[in-house]
């Protein structure tokens, strides 16, 4: 299986729409979400790129019955990917406690209303 | 592996960043007014002192390299320490001390106290990130970091919420910016593995002249620069600093003032010079036409809008997003006086605005405003804070005899090098926009000075022990305009690698 | 992937907040799936366990207390439109030049991957390649990605911990919590029923063979897919159900947010100290060959160890921020009572 750049284009559309969502949107929840949807893009461009065709995934298979060497995808890209699903859920984690605060105290969480209060406040 | 496995010394490049990342959780568990307080400044000063220990051993026998986890790179992740990033650590954890010993009094009033260990181990943690980001030599890992020091900031900048709700706001819109920049730093460090296999900084540069005319490293050069750009706050991407400086409490503006943007401004010299190499930065990217224009319309617009500001933190604010049009300019200039100039000016600048949001915390610590209609007459009212915020405005001017003074001098210098109606029309913009410096100092020292303290207010100064360390700061910034040695002298050689390392 | 692509476009368009969170969750999964495919199922296990998992259970707790419907709008923004399209063209105009994914002669394939494929078996003697670089070869970068948990559990508590300040001064900027929400109540501690037999009973079921799951995955993670920390996202989403089943009170019992802290602490503590002790013992910061007499087995100790804090510290952070948010509600339940009164 050959699938080219086909993955890659994904990656793009994906992430167009992520970054969309957050700059036009002013539901700072959807915001939230489109920045979700920006970082997961992302991701999958790493792991494509790890992939190698008819290769399997990085765990070593013992046993005698092993004799032609399977071909490993890369390990690395899967090791990044880890660390920066960590980072996005803790982007999310902070960002949403940050949402729910402003709601207490703005009343609101869209941000057109909340720059128009500005100054008032 | 270094030949003296079991002396302190040769773990000195991993201590500074594990000193602080270990004491985190330590004073998250800690309670109290001062233990917290206590440990953060002690974990500081040890990281200062290896710091300066580091950069002392990189000036007389050159770059230091250490391999975590014992695997060499390009497999494992490696730590280097050359003059730039040992530079660096020196003025990150030094202006981290010193706001520290400020902190003492001043959080009290904007943090309470329940909360003083989280506080403070937010605080270590964006340390940790910033000294790890000056000192790793592995692409990824910078992106980490660049993680925990944001991810600690936007918690620490929401705690200017007790003053003023719009703290909060403030925080989300660094968080939704930043985490843009991140990413898209992140994309362009994929696109930089996809082509050349590794993610070790020097094994990336050695491998660049090999693919260096492709598209894929043309557009991944373009998220890295546009990615650092909107962490940096150069112009166009400055909207949240502005927002997140005034809100934040007073300690954390100081802090971030001097080393937050400092940091991005770094990574980007890096990979400007190291990886980039100045060759393809300024021919195959022709750097200098798209940073040029910025940084110049960035030192203007935003001196401009400065005049026109109410809030004197906001106002601070605005100068250091025109300040850090200087520094993009001496990079844009790509000679080795501009590069020389900048990295004077991110020391320079560094000290000299941490003394000026400092004293400016000495008057918030009295008056509770930062609004310049709340501090009519203040001169009169807490006048050795006041002549030390002058000082420090002078500074930012660039008279001589101050920091500012000496990197703008390079700064002309490197643009009269350059030649050309370019060059001088440069030099006739800098004159403007100092300027314009001196008319929003001035505004400051005639409210100051020349208005009417409030009805029934006495003199009464801040506590000793704020002014002694913004003191600190603002007799450094003289002591570091007048001996240049130390801070020119550094920069001069780290420049000369930097250009020759190309 | 076009199932991806049409969850994504919907996710734009609809209005309804938990309508979004729903397809946001369904991408996360679809996602996973389309990482097994490419071999990834470590990165497969984690995103299904935090995209579609834990990240949906937050959102659905800030909506409950926010209120879930999004303001009429959307009008067509110009701007973005133009960057996001920016942004696409850069991205195809790299394609050009681009090595065709999927073959072995990459660089990426080439240069160092081929160390940690071939050699790891010998030097570190764990069959999860990923595992071994993960917590070996690049386990610096793995300890940052555990500070970093680290920073946003500390940042969550710092952030909503906070009693509400100027209460006397200015009540009116405090608007009421309530107001224009859709019909649904702002505490999620009324989750806990305690009618409900059939969920307790399966909860009850379920809960044993979770935290099982959750061990399992930790310490068998250098053999199969798994680690610390997808067994930490585990091991927090039991406890999790348990609270959302029996009430946050009885979770609370079990684990105290002191108890918390000091967990999310020691994970980072834990890992660290297996760095520092290798720095005694003369080798590097986070070197584990000198952990043993043997380097494969200090290899091992060492990778059971700081897996062992990752687990911890991930299972505190995200019970602290699950905490954190429920906490919440119950405070801002306490407030409107008290107006009321």
């Amino acid at each position: 299986m050959s699938f080219g750049f086909f993955n890659y284009w994904v990656f793009i559309i994906l992430l167009m729409i992520g970054l969309y969502t957050v700059m036009s949107r002013s539901n700072l929840v959807k915001k939230m979400i489109g920045l979700s949807l920006f970082q997961i893009s992302v991701f999958l461009f790493y792991i494509s790129m790890g992939k190698i065709s008819g290769g399997t995934a990085p765990i070593v298979v013992d046993g005698p019955l092993d004799t032609a060497a399977p071909i490993y995808s890369n390990p690395l890209p899967h090791v990044l990917i880890l660390t920066a699903i960590v980072v996005g859920i803790a982007t999310t984690a902070l960002g949403l406690s940050l949402v729910v605060r402003i709601r207490e105290s703005f009343g609101t969480i869209d941000e057109e209303e909340i720059l128009e209060m500005k100054d008032g406040a | 592996m270094a030949p003296d496995m079991l002396s302190l010394s040769s773990q000195f490049p991993i201590l500074v960043a594990i000193a602080p990342l270990l004491t985190a959780p330590i004073c998250a568990l800690l309670r109290g007014k001062t233990a917290p307080w206590a440990v953060t400044t002690i974990a500081s000063a040890y990281a200062f002192y290896i710091s300066l220990q580091l950069l002392l051993t990189v000036a007389s026998f050159g770059p230091i390299s250490y391999e975590l986890g014992g695997w060499a790179p390009p497999w494992g992740i490696e730590y280097v320490v050359d003059l730039l990033s040992g530079f660096m650590l020196v003025l990150i954890s030094g202006v981290s001390t010193g706001v520290l010993l400020f902190a003492r009094e001043s959080v009290t009033k904007e943090v309470p106290t329940s909360q003083l260990g989280l506080f403070f181990a937010a605080y270590l943690l964006a340390l940790t990130g910033m000294l790890g980001i000056c000192i790793t030599g592995d692409a990824f890992n910078v992106f980490v970091f660049l993680e925990i020091m944001s991810l600690s900031s936007y918690a620490l900048i929401a705690m200017g919420e007790r003053t003023d709700r719009r703290a909060l706001t403030a925080a989300f819109q660094y968080l939704i910016i930043g985490t843009v920049g991140a990413t898209f730093y992140l994309i362009g460090v994929g696109l930089i593995y996809m082509m050349t296999g590794t993610l070790n900084i020097a094994d990336i540069a050695a491998r660049f002249p090999e693919i260096e005319g492709t598209r894929p490293i043309l557009a991944a050069a373009g998220f890295i620069v546009i990615g650092l750009a909107i962490k940096l706050a150069l112009f166009p991407f400055h909207i949240w600093l502005p927002n997140g400086y005034t809100y934040a409490p007073s300690i954390i503006t100081a802090f971030f003032a001097g080393t937050a943007t400092k940091v991005s401004v770094y990574l980007l010299i890096r990979y400007i010079f190291t990886v980039f190499g100045v060759n393809y930065s300024f021919q195959g990217l022709e750097l200098m036409d798209i940073l040029l224009p910025f940084a110049v319309l960035g030192f203007l617009t935003m001196s401009a809008v400065a005049i026109y500001q109410t809030n004197i933190k906001r106002l601070l604010a605005y100068s250091s997003v025109a300040q850090l049009g200087y520094i993009i300019l001496g990079i844009a200039l790509a000679n080795e006086t501009g590069l020389t100039a900048s990295i004077v000016h991110i020391f320079n600048h560094a000290i000299v605005k941490t003394g000026l949001f400092l004293s400016v915390g000495c008057m918030f610590f009295v008056v509770g405003s930062t609004y310049l209609k709340d501090l009519e007459g203040i001169g009169r009212r807490m006048p050795i804070t006041t002549f030390g915020f002058v000082l420090g405005g002078l500074g930012l001017i660039g008279v001589p005899l101050t920091p500012g003074f000496i990197s703008k001098w390079y700064l002309v210098v490197a643009a009269l090098e350059k030649g050309s109606v370019i060059g001088y029309g440069l030099v006739a913009l800098l004159m403007v926009s100092s300027l314009l410096a001196v008319i929003y100092i001035w505004r400051v020292v005639e409210v100051a000075y020349f208005r009417d303290m409030p009805e029934g207010t006495v003199k009464e100064e801040a506590p000793i022990s704020l002014l002694v360390p913004t003191w600190l700061f603002i007799l450094g910034s003289f002591y570091f305009g007048i001996e240049t040695s130390f801070n020119v002298g550094i920069a001069k050689a780290a420049a000369a690698f930097l250009m020759g390392g190309a | 992937m076009l199932l991806l692509i049409a969850g994504t476009m919907s996710v734009l368009f609809v209005r309804n907040l938990f309508v979004a969170t729903m397809l946001l969750g369904i991408v996360s999964f679809i996602m996973a799936l389309i990482f097994i495919s490419l071999d990834a199922v470590d990165v497969a296990f984690t995103e299904a366990a935090v995209g579609a998992g834990i990240s949906t259970v937050l959102y659905i707790g800030t909506l409950a207390l926010v209120g879930s419907q999004e303001k009429d709008q959307p009008k067509f923004a110009a701007g973005p439109l133009v960057i996001c399209l920016a942004v696409g063209a850069v991205l195809y105009y790299a394609t050009y030049e681009m090595p065709r994914f999927g073959e072995a002669n990459n660089p990426v394939h080439t240069h160092v991957a081929p160390r940690y494929i071939n050699d790891s078996p010998t030097e570190i003697g764990v069959p999860n390649m990923v595992t071994s670089v993960l917590a070996s070869y690049r386990g610096y970068d793995t300890f940052g990605e555990t500070t970093v948990i680290f920073a946003a559990g500390i940042g969550v508590l710092l952030i909503l911990r906070q009693r509400r300040r100027r209460k006397n001064e200015d009540d009116e900027t405090d608007v009421p919590l309530d107001e224009g929400k859709t019909g649904r109540s702002g505490s999620l501690t009324g989750l806990g029923s305690q009618h409900d037999l059939i969920p307790h009973v399966i909860a009850k079921l379920l809960i044993p063979f979770i935290f099982v799951f959750a061990l399992y995955v930790q310490f068998h993670g250098d053999y199969g897919p798994g680690g610390g920390f997808q067994a930490g996202v585990i091991f927090a989403a039991g406890i999790i159900l348990y609270a959302l089943v029996f009430s946050l009170d009885y979770a609370r019992s079990v684990v105290s947010e002191r108890a918390i802290l000091f967990l999310i602490s020691a994970g980072v503590l834990l890992y660290g100290g297996v760095g520092v002790v290798s720095m005694m013992l003369g080798g590097n910061f986070l070197d584990y060959n000198v952990l043993a007499s043997d380097p494969v087995a200090g290899q091992h100790l060492g990778i059971l160890l700081v897996e062992l804090g990752v687990g911890i510290t991930v299972t505190a952070a995200m019970l602290a921020i699950f905490y954190a948010f429920v906490g919440r509600a119950d405070l801002i339940a306490a407030k409107a009572e008290q107006e009321e009164n």
